[in-house]
């Protein structure tokens, strides 16, 4: 693929709000996640929880949008000056040529949890006030931001769990590719729910602790929430160009056409993501400075990543790391969250390390890291993977070549 | 590239239909080229075949809709749908599940069942797709509410010309149970499928041309009541003019609306 600029980002999360408190907790080593006391939930499970959701307000003119989902998509839209960037977009190229692109998995399903706990009881009906398409619905999130921005191209949600917001960057990026916008704003965002936090404890993937991704010991899961944006933009203007922060330069899909909610054990679907993101780069696996792995933290998603992984990479020893232990598992937010981690690690020169994880499983036939390292990172590669088999991996480097 | 150039462009091969009276794209045809009576009737989801015996009969609505719908192209076109990279368009899932979902969440036992919980994501037709062709190519799944057909559109065609591969969009959507259904009024499980190619074979059934329609064109309808009700109730089925024109081999555009402000010209040349 021919590489974007990428010239804006900002992403929240449990850690912090905006790229430089992230940045400083990663660098720190320091996890976000806490034991689980949200709403009536009475799991024995760790998440992680973006301060301040509850106090954001919607502009009057959005009010049928507002929903936990939406105000945690307003408060990242609105750190690191990333509206003002995108409004300098639809400056430039017009409202018309600039869309948005979004990944959630379960969009404001809360307020349709809480809305069933009121119904009539003579007849059954939810309140009044629930506003299926502005909350529930899982565009309502990109038509939302959508409206904040005032950008009027082409409008997309991706909804695939937990590969949703990583493969937003390929949808964009095809549409860029084609001429049927000049720019993008893509990004993920979901937050935390009564279905995610039952549904996957009746999984059995939740751990009773913070989660340890790769350790020997991992037992599962820590649900976070978050949100993530960032802006692509044609790659022959020369003002994106010049400010770009970092360069999409490769992506990869692939379905495992295994199991629903279980990863294939060799890893075969997520492998073939990861080749073929490099292959869409024209790179090899020498070239790749750092992963960022998916890394969730259950027994068997790392151990097939990690095969697919040591299979693709071989004796190349790339640094490796999942940031899931920090963040927590972010799900349609995560991909999205992890390729501006990897853009990071590509401006800082520097390696994640991997809260929570304290001595790695020594069946992972990878470079695994648990502490953080300044080192030359040129190229990353950053991989998500969710349930009805969805891969997708994106690489991203500072450069355009 | 500039604004004037940004069409999209493929090969029509294989077609799938279902809505309700409508069972299937041979009766669809013959009832949008005027050869046959519209007659009422719910839509009829067979059994997915695809899928092993247990499967077969757990599978839900949406699940049995969306895989006859990509069975039925497939089958029409003589593809390998093994090797199709797809495009699932929906605005919602698995209505059924979710009304049950929550329900049992605003109770006191929340210990909701895993497999009601794995089928509750949007992708789960098309996780059980790629699982019963072995499929382990590209798979997107869209929503775009009432636009969620423009949307895949958009993607699919954008493969097809990126990828030089031929590309199954499968665009469906299915009712909810009450009180969810008062606040998503969608009548029945209904959606049409399209294989789309990059190449004419001697299977293309049209040329489809795509791209934005200039502001203010007002929306093509159709003539018969009871079809013009599918279009405008089935949000996928927003591209039923354009399969009316087919039906008919008739070449010309249809505007299909995508989103508010925002509408599709779809320029149809049939083989």
């Amino acid at each position: 693929m021919q590489p974007l600029p990428i010239i804006a980002s900002t992403y929240t999360t449990c850690l912090g709000q905006g790229l430089a408190a992230n940045l400083q907790a990663l660098r720190a080593g320091r996890s976000g996640l806490v034991p689980c006391a949200f709403e009536t939930v009475r799991l024995d499970t760790w998440i992680g929880v973006v301060d301040g959701v509850d106090d954001v307000r919607l502009p009057a003119t959005l009010a049928a949008y507002d929903c936990r989902n939406n105000r945690l998509a307003l408060l990242g839209l609105e750190t690191d000056g990333f509206a003002q960037r995108v409004r300098g977009a639809i400056r430039r190229y017009g409202a018309e040529r600039v869309g948005v692109f979004m990944g959630t998995s379960t969009s404001g399903i809360f307020e349709t949890e809480i809305a069933y706990r009121h119904r009539d009881p003579a007849t059954g009906a939810l309140p009044v006030s629930l506003n299926y398409g502005g909350s529930h619905n899982p565009f309502s999130v990109a038509d939302f931001t959508r409206q904040v921005l005032g950008a009027a191209g082409m409008a997309l949600t991706i909804s695939t769990a937990c590969s949703s917001s990583a493969k937003v960057f390929a949808a964009a990026a095809r549409q860029i590719a084609r001429g049927i916008i000049d720019a993008a704003v893509v990004g993920g965002v979901d937050s935390l729910c009564l279905t995610t936090l039952y549904g996957f404890s009746s999984l059995q993937l939740t751990s009773a602790r913070a989660a340890k991704p790769y350790d020997a010991t991992r037992d599962g899961i820590s649900i976070g929430e978050g949100a993530a944006f960032a802006l692509l933009e044609r790659p022959d203007d020369t003002t994106a160009a010049g400010e770009a922060q970092a360069w999409l330069l490769g992506m990869g899909e692939s379905s495992d056409a295994y199991h629903m909610s279980a990863p294939h054990p060799e890893g075969l679907g997520a492998r073939m993501a990861m080749a073929a993101a490099l292959a869409s780069a024209g790179l090899t696996p020498a070239d790749i400075g750092y992963i960022n792995l998916h890394g969730t933290a259950t027994p068997a998603n790392d151990a097939a990543e990690g095969r697919a992984v040591a299979a693709l990479f071989g004796r190349q020893q790339v640094p490796c790391s999942s940031t899931k232990g920090a963040t927590g598992h972010t799900l349609g937010a995560a991909g999205a969250i992890e390729a501006i981690i990897a853009m990071q690690s590509i401006a800082e020169d520097w390696v994640p390390g991997s809260p929570g994880t304290d001595a790695v499983d020594p069946a992972m036939a990878i470079d695994y890291r648990c502490v953080g390292q300044d080192a030359p990172v040129r190229i990353a590669l950053s991989n998500s993977f969710g349930f009805g088999g969805s891969n997708c991996a994106l690489v991203l480097g500072g450069r355009a070549a | 590239m500039s604004a004037l150039q940004a069409s999209l462009s493929a090969w029509i091969e294989g077609v799938g239909f279902i809505a309700p009276g409508l069972p299937d794209w041979p009766t669809a045809s013959a009832v949008l080229a005027g050869r046959q009576p519209y007659v009422e009737a719910p839509s009829v989801l067979p059994a997915p075949a695809l899928l092993p015996p247990a499967e077969r009969r757990r599978a839900s609505r949406v699940i049995r809709l969306a895989l006859a719908l990509g069975q039925e192209a497939v089958a029409h076109a003589r593809a390998d749908a093994a090797a199709l990279a797809t495009v699932f368009a929906a605005s919602g899932a698995d209505g059924h599940n979710c009304h049950a979902l929550c329900e049992q969440l605003a109770g006191e036992d929340r210990q909701i069942s895993p497999t009601r919980f794995h089928n509750s994501v949007h992708n789960a037709a098309a996780g059980y797709w790629g699982i019963a062709v072995h499929s382990m190519a590209p798979c997107q799944v869209i929503c775009a509410f009432d636009g969620s057909f423009g949307a895949g559109l958009l993607d699919a065609l954008a493969q097809v010309v990126l990828e030089q591969r031929p590309v199954l969009l499968v665009s469906y959507d299915s009712e909810y149970p009450q009180p969810l259904h008062a606040k998503r009024p969608v009548p029945d499980a209904a959606g049409m499928a399209w294989l789309l190619s990059p190449r004419q074979g001697e299977r293309s059934l049209a040329r489809v041309t795509v791209e934005r329609a200039a502001a203010g064109v007002s929306l093509s309808r159709l003539a018969e009541a009871e079809l013009e009700a599918l279009r405008v109730q089935l949000s996928s089925l927003r591209a039923l003019p354009a399969l009316q024109r087919l039906a008919h081999g008739q070449a010309g555009s249809t505007v299909v609306d995508y989103l508010p402000g925002y509408a599709l010209e779809l320029g149809l040349q049939p083989c």
